[in-house]
């Protein structure tokens, strides 16, 4: 036990504390960057997408591939089963594909990246060069080092550290530039776990997406650092549609992550992602999540509409998947990272915060599909509203007959601050075989009462009460977290619930 | 507007019934019950809450179904008032006991004046909020017949409803507890090879109702059955239900805590093998403050059969101090059994203490071992596991005597099988 280690978390707990203090109430990340843009015309037509895969430089078979999906689309119904309530979507009132002007000759380095970007991301305290790179943690040991790629609006602005981790034959690079390098894997696995056509949302993704992160662990390789992909929306009325693509192949390990932020506007915005992850034999992926997209204000103005779907396929025998989710932004959010258990052996784990609070709805959670024999699943979530907010587990856990000797537990708790909000839980549990054991165990309940006093008792106020409390409450996910996020997720966590006392 | 496929299934069953006559305040409350039924159609299989049950058998004009072979006789020897019901018409004779007012729909089909008219429909159209029944929209647009039960008194001797086996019966029971009054019935038997069954059942402030349920073990039954209740302030609704076998069998129970310190309870114990499908569906309404609920369900499965668990508890905003409980739980016994569940809570109050559980597993080879070890034969050693499994069901029977006579049956039952 070292003296540096005390230091460290002592430092987390008063930043805590502090991020609850210094801010107003207000998101953190509202500022707009006031650039040059270049946008396709507004609505979505066959047309567009034919100019998305035209701005993408793309082959014909990727352009086939979006027509297709455009073609379902159109004849496809929003869905309205989740327990969100927003006004009808109006999909030819959005831009479909917006980029900064100066990346119109894609830079060749990030040295030729426009300043105004560059500035975004490190305001964003996302600096885009190749540093080490560990919020809180002051001075970075060497060895732990972030690759970033930064989307900004539709394109990907650039990747970093990429020529070490080709160095390790990690490839690391936007989809669009995957799709041009390695059309072999992207044509293999693009679509291969989550169809065209599987939902409202990922069909209309897979017609306009238009850049997004892909990433290649060959066999027997531990990427050396990792991974991690800014999502940055900026330009107004302007969906964001990326899509998201990583092969794990046999054997090798990754651990990535994904952030992201909204300008504060009136008017709601739309962001539609796909995620896929592929995991051959003994492979393993660490998915990790902070979705801070801009809420809406405290009157429920604004704020984004996340409709995203994220799935990994576990075709590998032993392979392993977790993904860890902080969901503490959007206006509404529509999102169930699940996993594919298909390899024997193979396991998922799904951890998640979500904070919903002032006018902001979530209906999220996941979905285990157990196919193999002995695969294991393990989902933890915790939901916390506030204010007028609206938060929904709604999850499945599915055991085929084949999947002998399934095992899954599922814990999913509910914590309500305030008297006008909501707490609900939906699961869905479909047992097919008696060698799985399934174990389902919920709670609802206030924060408690001893302990806000216990702390009260202490000399806190009460806001930083119920942050403690709460995140005591979270812990559990909170410690799945890699030290990069957790620290951010606690803050968040602070940050998220700031106003809904008294 | 209703789809091509909905409108299509409506016409054929509507047009296969003929409502029975009826004037004034029943008449109007069937007119009620078949307009909800015109809006909301008969369920699908795309239907959310139809999901896990193919309801086909019940949606058809023809039943389809032979009258079944009823054996059940748990409370035989018991000091009962006993009702008859012999293929959808209700009979009793002598009177009832002192503190309950019986009759049945039928006799007062054309009668101005009935306490039952504030009731009949009432209920349901409030439960039929917000996921539609339409099966028992269907019952109380078409019921053939019921009995009506008052109780002004706490009263001891039970309420006995026994089933003869019918075809197709469509039963709507009310049941009103008046203020401080009290009263248990007990059912057994099968209605019909397809029965459709409601009951409507009131309780007022500090009312209790009492209700257990033996459906089995007739391996042919086609079952539909509602359970509407409303509970006034400190008032009680222990309703436990035993399903051996049959082959569709769908109990909904939906009930509305109005009242604070109200308690409800309800629980099933069901045991099926093969072709067998049972469903429990349920909807606990918290609308009062310091109200408690608990939904205790147990199921056993062999033999390819599916157990079906669809459980909510609703806390209405303003509903402080509640307390609510449900769990879910099945034993598959083999390999093709199948156990579908879908526990949900939708809580908008922040004062709460809800949860539920769910677990589905193979019996506990160590325990099976232990006895096995102590000389206990398998099959033997397997129906005390299975008992043992199914006493936390049984527990909610608050009634010593009563509960041993479930028990006994259900002990007997197993040994046969």
């Amino acid at each position: 036990m070292s003296l540096d280690e005390v230091q460290v978390k002592d430092g987390v707990d008063a930043e805590t504390v502090e991020a609850v203090k210094s801010l107003s109430g207000t998101y953190k990340h509202g500022w707009d960057t006031d650039i040059e843009m270049e946008y396709a015309p507004k609505g979505l037509s066959e047309d567009i997408v034919r100019l998305i895969s035209e701005k993408n430089d793309e082959p014909e078979w990727m352009l086939e591939w979006r027509l297709a999906a455009y073609r379902r689309w159109v004849q496809m119904e929003e869905p309205t089963w989740a327990m969100v309530d927003y006004p009808k979507i109006d999909f030819q009132d959005q831009y479909y594909y917006a980029r900064p002007a100066s990346m119109t000759e894609k830079p060749k380095s990030l040295d030729e990246v426009d300043p105004k970007l560059l500035e975004t991301y490190n305001k964003l305290g996302i600096p885009l060069k190749e540093q080490a790179l560990l919020a809180g943690v002051e001075p970075a040991p060497e060895d732990r080092k972030v690759a970033v790629d930064a989307v900004f609006d539709s394109v990907s602005v650039g990747t970093t550290f990429q020529a070490e981790l080709a160095k390790a034959g990690v490839i690391f690079c936007s989809i669009s530039e995957a799709i041009k390098e390695h059309p072999e894997l992207v044509k293999k696995y693009l679509g291969s776990v989550i169809p065209q056509s599987d939902n409202y949302y990922a069909t209309l993704n897979s017609a306009v997406f238009s850049d997004g992160s892909f990433v290649y662990i060959p066999k027997g390789v531990r990427c050396p650092m990792e991974l991690s992909t800014y999502f940055r929306i900026n330009a107004e009325n302007t969906g964001q549609f990326e899509r998201t693509l990583i092969i794990a192949d046999e054997g090798s390990y990754v651990s990535y992550l994904e952030g992201c932020t909204a300008p504060q506007r009136d008017v709601a915005q739309l962001h539609a992602a796909c995620v896929e992850l592929v995991l051959l034999d003994d492979a393993e992926i660490k998915y990790s999540t902070v979705q801070n997209w801009f809420p809406g204000d405290e009157n429920g103005k604004g704020g984004i509409y996340n409709f995203v779907t994220k799935r990994a396929d576990c075709r590998g025998a032993r392979s392993k998947v977790m993904w860890t989710q902080v969901e503490t932004g959007s206006a509404v959010t529509w999102k169930y990272p699940s996993c594919i258990l298909r390899g024997d052996d193979s396991q998922g784990e799904f951890y998640s915060i979500a904070i919903a609070n002032n006018y902001q709805q979530a209906d999220t959670g996941t979905k285990m599909v157990h196919l193999g024999k002995n695969t294991k699943s393990r989902i933890v979530s915790k939901g916390i509203s506030a204010g007028k907010a609206q938060n929904t587990y709604r999850g499945l856990v599915s055991m085929h007959p084949k999947a002998k000797n399934g095992r899954n537990y599922t814990q999913c708790d509910s914590l309500l601050i305030g008297d006008k909000c909501g707490a609900h839980t939906v699961p869905y549990i479909e047992v097919k075989n008696n060698s799985s054991r399934v174990e389902h165990e919920a709670t609802t309940s206030k924060v408690d009462d001893d302990q806000l006093f216990y702390c009260r008792s202490r000399g806190m106020d009460e806001e930083e009460a119920v942050a403690l409390v709460v995140n005591g409450f979270c812990k559990e996910v909170l410690q799945a977290l890699p030290m990069e996020f957790a620290m951010e997720a606690q803050q968040l966590v602070a940050i998220s619930l700031e106003g809904s006392v008294g | 507007m209703l789809p091509e496929s909905k409108k299509t299934d409506l016409d054929q069953r509507l047009g296969a019934l003929t409502m029975p006559e009826s004037t004034g305040w029943l008449q109007s409350a069937r007119e009620a019950a078949r307009e909800r039924l015109s809006v909301s159609g008969l369920p699908a299989r795309r239907d959310e809450y139809w999901r896990y049950t193919d309801p086909k058998a019940f949606v058809q004009a023809a039943p389809g179904v032979v009258a079944t072979e009823n054996t059940t006789e748990v409370f035989a020897d018991l000091e009962a008032f006993v009702i008859t019901v012999e293929n959808g018409v209700v009979s009793f004779t002598g009177d009832a006991p002192a503190g309950l007012e019986i009759s049945t729909l039928a006799s007062v089909a054309t009668t101005d004046i009935h306490w039952a008219r504030e009731v009949y429909g009432a209920l349901e159209a409030a439960g039929s909020q917000p996921v539609v029944r339409p099966l028992a929209s269907l019952n109380t647009a078409y019921a053939q017949d019921g009995v009506l039960i008052r109780a002004t008194a706490p009263v001891e001797t039970p309420v006995v409803i026994r089933y003869a086996p019918g075809e197709d019966p469509i039963l709507h029971h009310v049941i009103r507890v008046t203020a401080n009054a009290s009263m248990t019935l007990l059912e057994v038997g099968t209605p019909g090879g397809r029965g459709n069954t409601v009951a409507e059942v009131e309780v007022a402030d500090g009312g209790a109702f009492h209700h257990i349920r033996v459906q089995g073990p007739d391996d042919a039954r086609h079952a539909n059955t509602h359970t509407f209740a409303a509970l006034g302030e400190a008032s009680t609704i222990k309703s436990f239900t035993l399903s051996a076998n049959g082959a569709l069998t769908r109990n909904e129970a939906v009930i509305t805590l109005t009242g604070d310190d109200a308690i409800a309870h309800v629980a099933g114990a069901a045991f099926g093998k093969g072709d067998f499908h049972h469903d429990d569906t349920v909807f606990v309404t918290h609308d009062a403050e310091r109200c408690e609920s608990r939904q205790v369900f147990k199921k056993v499965l062999r033999d390819g059969a599916t157990g079906v668990f669809q459980g909510k508890i609703l806390v209405k905003e303003g509903a402080q101090k509640t307390d609510g409980y449900q769990i879910s739980q099945s034993l598959l016994l083999d390999d093709d059994s199948v156990f579908l569940a879908k526990p949900e809570l939708e809580i908008y109050a922040d004062d709460v203490a809800c949860s539920h559980g769910s677990t589905t597993g193979a019996i506990d080879e160590t325990a099976l071992f232990y006895l096995r070890s102590r000389g206990v034969p398998k099959r033997v050693a397997t129906d005390l596991l299975v008992l043992s499994f199914l006493a936390e069901a049984l527990d909610e029977i608050e009634d010593d005597d009563l509960r041993e006579r479930v028990s006994d049956y259900l002990a007997d039952w197993l040994a046969q099988q």
